[in-house]
């Protein structure tokens, strides 16, 4: 267990990297990396049982971005942990590197499942978590979803399915930043209310502040004492949390800064 | 020999399979008793689950459950195993080469009586198109059982095709199926019929109706679509005037166009295909069916005169 300190720590280099990775491909999506930036931090950092020798195998518990396209903040996360050489980050989205615009589970350790196609991560966290189930261990399953995302038929799918078979070793987190491509999620299709809607499938649901690491820590504490249901961690977060000009802008949901721009925002993250 | 369909055939080897493999799992999406996978869920309850008429949540589930170790056989018809979740197989399943056997029950034009929503006639072709997917029609009973054993073995994604109505055998019990391999089932000239699936049983009703007219067609069975026996349609293309190729599927995209990929490249020779004739099906049974699109033996019999 680290503490809430270095977890600021972790979570600040986390999100420059974020911006460097994104301005460094002029390409990606820096906006929803930023918002769950906090609550991945503190997933592998104090949850979660992985490390760099143990990240090629499954003997650990699991984690799906399901909202592949925050690839950049599973890389940043990886390279934290020291999973991946940080060195490598540089080549995000650039011919013949690993870090593919959306993750590929086969070309980087620790990413667990490949995924980029909305509405389809929660459901191979569903089978991740029912193999659990079946080969009877206590490792854990955890799913990032968007919000946006949840406008995809297939979430909801997903979300019956783990309610039906009691997964109570799946824990899904909806990084509920309120904005898709095209603008306010409620402007867009609105996907809420996210809570009742999982209620309603009979998922345990907690809501809380995702950039708030004592009410992060206590929803995963809540999260594990759950038994014979699943449970979903609302999120309430910030899209581009941290860059002053990205914040709760959908236009940064899939822009790249520029160099000025990528200094400005390092700047401002640093504190300077 | 007997009689049993390929759906059947399937359900009874995955019975047995289960039992003997304790890494399998079946996932169905409410059409156990047609699919037949309910044979495995009797012997092995714990290993089957079904997923609800939600096809593309369960081709998502088959991959995490393959990505946990698990070799994962999903089954629903073959029109939304492979239409409706198309895009799950794609991108869940075969982009990270995961271990999940989709067996598509009720193929073809021969569901009958349920019409064209039901009747897949594009499956081989969309399945075919998909990166590290292998695509595999077996004939009949005894091919489908060692088809369901042998993907077991396999590393990756399949695709299986499998049809509803009960099919002649043509195999013995000491048949065994080679991934990438056709077998010649009659050694004629002049013309090669190629066949996949039920249509290997109509192209053997042909060749006994032309062999009365002095016409000795070569039979081949093709169970393995992708990847293709490339050694043997390039023997038979050089020894024959014409391959005819026979499919319960549109004639786009699947076991005619497969052959002719091949054709071309190494060896070519005038085609032809009996083939739907890029038209959905509609209601009826089977064999009316089969007729009415010119899918039957006697249709192959036209086919081969006319190209003699």
């Amino acid at each position: 267990m680290i503490t809430k300190e270095k977890c600021i720590m972790h979570a600040t280099n986390i999100r420059m990297n974020i911006v460097k990775m994104v301005s460094a491909a002029s390409s990606g999506h820096p906006g929803g990396s930023l918002s769950a930036a906090d609550i991945l931090t503190w997933l592998y950092f104090n949850e979660m049982d992985i490390d760099k020798d143990n990240a090629g195998g499954i003997d650990r518990d699991r984690f799906v971005l399901s909202k592949g396209h925050a690839s950049p903040l599973l890389y940043a996360v990886l390279a934290e942990k020291g999973i991946i050489e940080e060195k490598e980050l540089s080549t995000f989205r650039k011919i013949d590197s690993k870090l593919q615009g959306h993750p590929n589970m086969n070309y980087v350790k620790g990413v667990d499942m490949s995924t980029g196609s909305l509405g389809q991560g929660l459901s191979t966290a569903v089978g991740m978590a029912l193999a659990n189930k079946l080969d009877e261990n206590n490792h854990r399953i955890y799913c990032l979803i968007g919000d946006g995302e949840s406008e995809e038929g297939q979430i909801w799918e997903a979300t019956m399915a783990a309610a039906h078979y009691k997964l109570d070793n799946l824990c899904a987190i909806v990084d509920f930043n309120g904005l898709q491509i095209d603008g306010n999620i409620t402007d867009v299709m609105n996907p809420t209310p996210f809570d009742k809607k999982f209620e309603a499938f009979n998922w345990n649901v907690i809501t809380i502040d995702g950039h708030d690491f004592d009410q992060i820590e206590q929803a995963f504490a809540q999260a594990k004492q759950c038994k014979g249901k699943p449970t979903v961690i609302i999120a309430h977060t910030i899209k581009g949390k941290g860059v002053s000009y990205m914040e709760n802008n959908a236009a940064w949901h899939g822009s790249a800064p520029n160099e000025q721009q990528c200094e400005q925002a390092l700047k401002e993250l640093k504190g300077e | 020999m007997g009689k049993i369909a390929t759906r059947e055939a399937y359900g009874n080897a995955l019975a047995k399979l289960i039992v003997e493999n304790e890494n399998i799992v079946v996932l169905d999406a409410d059409l156990t008793k047609s699919t037949k996978t309910n044979e495995a869920k009797k012997v092995c309850p714990q290993r089957h689950f079904n997923m609800g008429i939600a096809e593309g949540n369960m081709m998502s589930v088959a991959a995490g459950l393959a990505a946990s170790n698990k070799i994962v056989y999903a089954s629903s018809f073959a029109m939304f195993a492979t239409g409706r979740a198309f895009e799950q197989v794609r991108n869940s399943i075969c982009y990270p080469h995961l271990n999940v056997k989709i067996c598509g029950t009720h193929a073809g034009i021969t569901v009958g009586e349920d019409g064209a929503s039901h009747q897949s006639v594009e499956d081989i072709a969309i399945m075919r198109a998909i990166p590290n997917m292998k695509v595999i029609v077996p004939c009949d009973g005894k091919e489908t059982e060692e088809v369901i054993r042998a993907i077991a073995e396999i590393d990756g994604p399949c695709y299986v095709r499998l049809g509803r109505s009960a099919v002649e055998d043509v195999h013995h019990e000491n048949y065994h199926f080679k991934l990438g391999k056709g077998e010649v089932l009659h050694e004629g000239s002049k013309v090669a019929l190629i066949a996949t699936g039920m249509m290997v049983q109509e192209c053997l009703k042909a060749v006994e109706i032309l062999n009365k007219e002095g016409i000795d067609p070569t039979v081949i069975n093709m169970p393995s679509i992708k990847p293709i026996d490339e050694e043997l349609i390039e023997r038979v293309a050089k020894s024959h005037d014409v391959i005819i190729t026979c499919e319960e599927h549109n004639m786009i995209g699947g076991l005619g166009s497969a052959v002719a990929e091949v054709v071309v490249k190494k060896c070519p020779v005038k085609m032809d295909m009996v083939a739907m004739k890029d038209t959905f099906g509609e209601s009826g049974k089977p064999n009316e069916l089969l007729h009415k699109y010119g899918l039957d033996s006697e249709a192959i019999v036209k086919k081969v005169r006319k190209n003699i």
